[in-house]
């Protein structure tokens, strides 16, 4: 092999604790975007997935095609934690740009296959360090030059493989299912791993520092984004017309849809399509489609990021005002205009809640987890049929993008729910029909759909003042009652949505409350308070605006409330202060707002400092 | 509103006979409410022109979606067709929920009605792309070059040197809906004047039997803000210097032509559902299936202020939406579970791949 001139002191190694810790171990690889590195990480992440070890794979990526340094982080963790973490035990260095931090940023005794070409950057003695020839390597693995760039990945697929003892066996079982319809790919990668692996075996000094072993707690599960889960829960939902945006990160919502859609969704007999899909001119039409679509009796979605969710607000306050079911994806990311379109946060929850002119408030739907994007994903079309209104999916692009472990999805039991449409048979046997008319008390009107055939059936909907058959109206006890109703129907909602769940059962007067993608760190977070504070908490996890009782008594029945959310304003808090003011004393805030995904660390350090404070002033 | 409708079965105010068209419906039934806008509007003209042609056509009211954006003119779709289900939905943005309701439910007939400012200001960009993606609507604008509601604005349709009612000047060119709506690939586009009703009526029926999107532009006099002297957009404007193209007749698919047209006086274009439009050769030599030769004319109208009326431009073979799309043909809103939640046994598959 040509890469032999430098291989004897490609390890150069601090001394070692002696013990290989097992099964948990944070991989950093550091690589450029556009570089083509995401497939040998999916299969990295794949290979340890695949020996039963709980994982998740998260990408870090710029707002940029091409160039930009982008970072992806595997956590495998024998107790199920694969939250972010912030520190880094393996760093793969292969990008130039961002070397002297990310070496800077290792803690002492880290892991690092570092790219021969980069090896002047080192300037450390204190990590454990195998310089590979990733560019000799890659002219043996690779004769077609152009593809060498991503070869190279695979490369350090293979030397992280044997670094981390991983069985071959899955790498390349990884590899088939990857390529599984390319043959010549499989080949290829599958060289390129072996070189990598035993150049490794035969150049590198391997202290085994971490290692992963076979265990048996990823059996039977399955690895898949949030973005994924959303579009295989809006399919099993029914939905049938879908208009969108492109946008980050919630693109990959309506891209998945389409694929499912495309190979599930036609009619058997003519080839002919059960959905339509449009793509829009802007996120106002998007959302013009869906209210159009909801109205005509569709089942509709639009899925966005906080951009489009501003640019929707005229017409989101129409669906609410003249009761027309429909659904939005919300993929938070940061910032106005293109602010971190990459980064995740959870900053959208006051502006949908409230989203658009007059009183309106919306129904939110804040899945935890992948499995909840799914099942929120049906439910939401459900809902707003049900309700006849917006009702809001609110992911983000921790959840959405990146990869997770869950159970495998259950197909629905529950059929697909429309809600109170009134059929031609229905106004026949009735024979009265007035829209916005509270039949049942529950604030839900009865609707018609457009191609009804019956003189009843028609009505005239408006966006102005109305009477509860539809009619125009500017009298003040019109528009009051028609607003009280709203009311009377929101206050349905709450029985209707998704409730809180109290994910930790404890004694304690310390109750900890969190939503959405901050579940799986929390639970961390409680479990380290615990384990090395001595301090016990309770955690109730919040699904779904509006809230009902059950949370109000939770926060009653603790001292304290620590509510963790990833923004800086404490949206979440602040609805519950508003909606609980006597206990908004209670109410504490651990603040998440860098752009990463929240790790357990920061939410037990933002506990334990303010429990020690309150400790100190008591 | 729906309950204090008449059923066609209980229809009594005429004790004469009153004619019923081919569906056995009298016109009544195609009215609306009473008009709340200013008496003498030019919309009111129009208003009465869908009822009578929505009528002879005889549409099936339930199978007609009414759609319209804000504005004097979104407001007249509670005027006309009060048993269909109508959507009086938010400023300039009744295109794309035409759009919606069109992917929704193929089989309705969409009849939308907006206004200059709704279409040519702040809608102008969903109009193009309502276009472009040719949904099924007849697609009118109640033109009258200013905003009524907010009391005389000038909107983009406003003419070059025009005035207004207190005498500013408006010193833009207008923006012309039916040259932009060739541009764009409309197949169906014409301009009338409401207060030349038989040739607008001829148009809608024309263009309410058309597939894909259809524009009909009507001048329609403001007369409360937009009807003085120095106006073009006055009634006394308009029939001063409208110019019919040709003279225009419809032939619905359901009849057969009566009439004698002499060889060479006439031209006449079929419609893909068998209806046929002749036109009567007038004082220009113009064929509306020339786009250049459309476009060349609004060009040359707008230069020298001429108020040509008619059928613009036709053309046919273009795929609708729902036909780009491949929809079934039932509507999906009513698709039922079965076709539209695919099996448990699927979800395992997906399942099992992502192991």
């Amino acid at each position: 092999m040509s890469a032999d001139t430098s291989t004897h002191q490609a390890s150069s190694v601090v001394k070692s604790t002696g013990r290989s810790v097992v099964n948990d171990v944070v991989i950093q690889v550091a690589t450029s975007n556009g570089s083509g590195s995401q497939s040998a990480n999916n299969i990295l992440l794949k290979s340890i997935f695949q020996m039963g070890v709980p994982v998740s794979g998260k990408n870090v990526f710029p707002s940029n095609i091409q160039g930009l340094p982008t970072w992806y982080t595997i956590r495998a963790n024998k107790d199920g934690w694969t939250a972010q973490r912030k520190e880094t035990d393996v760093l793969i260095a292969m990008n130039q740009e961002s070397v002297v931090d990310d070496l800077r940023d290792l803690r002492p005794g880290a892991v690092v296959v570092l790219n021969s070409e980069l090896k002047s950057y080192l300037t450390r003695n204190d990590l454990h360090v195998h310089i590979v020839p990733f560019n000799e390597l890659v002219v043996a693995a690779c004769p077609e030059v152009k593809l060498r760039k991503l070869v190279t990945n695979m490369i350090y697929v293979g030397v992280v493989g044997y670094l981390l003892s991983l069985e071959v066996e899955e790498i390349y079982r990884a590899i088939a299912k990857q390529f599984k319809t390319k043959p010549k790919a499989v080949e290829l990668n599958r060289n390129a791993v072996m070189i990598g692996y035993n150049w490794a075996a035969e150049h590198l000094v391997n202290e085994r520092q971490f290692t992963i072993e076979r265990m048996h707690d990823a059996d039977n599960k399955i690895l898949i984004e949030g973005n994924l889960a959303t579009a295989l829960g809006l399919l099993y939902g029914g939905v049938t017309v879908v208009g969108w945006y492109p946008i980050t990160p919630s693109s990959s919502v309506c891209e998945n849809l389409i694929d499912l859609l495309r190979r599930y969704r036609h009619d058997p007999t003519t080839g002919k399509a059960t959905y339509a899909v449009l793509q829009g001119e802007d996120e106002i039409a998007s959302i013009g489609f869906v209210v159009g679509a909801g109205w005509a009796g569709a089942r509709a979605v639009t899925a966005t990021a906080g951009p489009g969710i501003s640019l929707m607000g005229e017409i989101a306050g129409l669906s609410y005002f003249a009761e027309i079911p429909s659904v939005i994806v919300d993929v938070q990311r940061m910032g106005p205009s293109t602010g971190l379109p990459t980064r995740t946060c959870q900053g959208d929850i006051l502006k949908a809640y409230f989203l658009s002119h007059g009183d309106c408030r919306h129904v939110l739907l804040i899945p935890g987890s992948v499995e909840e994007c799914f099942e929120f994903g049906m439910e939401a079309l459900n809902l707003a049929e049900r309700l006849q209104t917006l009702v809001f999916l609110m992911t983000d692009l921790d959840l959405g993008m990146n990869h997770w472990m869950s159970s495998p999805f259950k197909a629905p039991t529950k059929d697909m729910d429309r809600g109170k449409i009134l059929s031609a048979e229905d106004l026949e046997r009735i024979k009265t029909f007035e829209r916005y008319r509270d039949v049942d008390g529950d604030g839900i009107p009865y609707r018609t759909i457009p191609g009804t055939n019956h003189p009843l059936a028609a009505y005239f909907t408006r966006g102005t003042g109305h009477t509860t058959a539809a009619t125009y109206s500017e009298k003040p006890e019109d528009w009051q009652s028609n607003m009280d109703r709203l009311t009377r129907k929101f206050d349905t909602a709450r029985r209707l949505v998704p409730p809180p769940v109290i994910e930790q059962d404890s004694r304690s007067d310390i109750g900890v409350i969190a939503f959405g993608s901050s579940d799986m760190a929390v639970k961390e977070a409680l479990d380290q308070l615990r384990s090395e504070a001595g301090l016990d908490a309770g955690y109730m996890r919040l699904r779904a605006l509006p809230l009902n009782g059950e949370v109000r008594d939770y926060i009653a029945s603790h001292r304290v409330i620590y509510l963790v959310e990833q923004n800086r304003d404490a949206q979440m808090a602040s609805i519950l202060r508003m909606e609980y003011p006597e206990l908004a004393a209670r109410i504490r805030s651990v603040l998440h707002y860098d752009g990463m995904p929240i790790d357990a660390r920061s939410i037990a350090d933002g506990i334990l400092k303010m429990e020690n404070q309150k400790q100190i002033k008591s | 509103m729906s309950t204090t409708l008449t059923a066609p079965t209980t229809e009594t105010s005429a004790p004469k006979a009153q004619s019923l068209n081919r569906i056995g419906l009298a016109q009544t039934i195609y009215r609306g409410l009473p008009s709340t806008l200013c008496t003498g509007c030019g919309h009111d003209s129009i208003t009465n022109q869908i009822i009578k042609a929505a009528f002879e056509l005889g549409l099936e009211p339930h199978r007609v979606a009414k759609l319209s954006g804000i504005g004097c003119s979104s407001k007249t779709t509670a005027y006309f067709l009060g048993q269909s289900h109508g959507f009086n939905t938010v400023h300039g943005r009744m295109a794309a929920v035409a759009t919606g309701v069109n992917l929704a439910n193929r089989t309705l007939l969409n009849i939308g009605v907006s206004g200059d400012g709704d279409t040519a200001s702040i809608g102008l960009g969903q109009f193009l792309h309502m276009i472009r993606r040719n949904v099924q609507i007849c697609y009118i604008i109640e033109n009258n070059g200013v905003y009524g509601l907010t009391k005389g604005q000038f909107s983009a349709t406003a003419d070059k040197g025009s005035l207004q009612k207190k005498g500013d000047e408006n010193e833009m060119f207008p923006i012309d809906c039916c040259a932009l709506a060739i541009e764009m690939g409309c197949e169906f586009v014409a301009r009338s004047f409401s207060g030349d009703m038989k040739q607008l009526f001829t148009l809608l029926k024309a263009g309410m039997s058309h597939k894909g999107t259809t524009l009909i532009d009507v001048v329609s006099p403001c007369i409360t803000f937009n009807n003085h002297e120095g106006s073009t957009k006055s009634y006394k404007f308009a029939k001063d210097h409208e110019e019919p193209l040709h003279e225009i007749g419809f032939v619905p698919h359901y009849e057969a032509i009566t009439a004698d047209y002499a060889e060479g006086e006439t031209h006449q274009i079929n419609l893909p559902d068998g209806g046929r439009i002749v036109l009567k050769k007038l004082n220009r030599d113009y064929d509306p299936a020339n786009k250049i030769k459309a476009l060349e004319l609004l060009s040359q109208a707008r230069d020298e202020r001429l108020f040509l009326t008619g059928l613009l431009y036709h053309a046919k073979g273009q795929p609708s939406l729902v036909e780009q799309k491949r929809l079934v043909d039932e509507p999906l809103a009513t698709l039922p579970q079965s076709c539209v939640r695919p099996s448990a046994e699927v979800l395992a598959d997906i399942m099992e791949s992502l192991k």
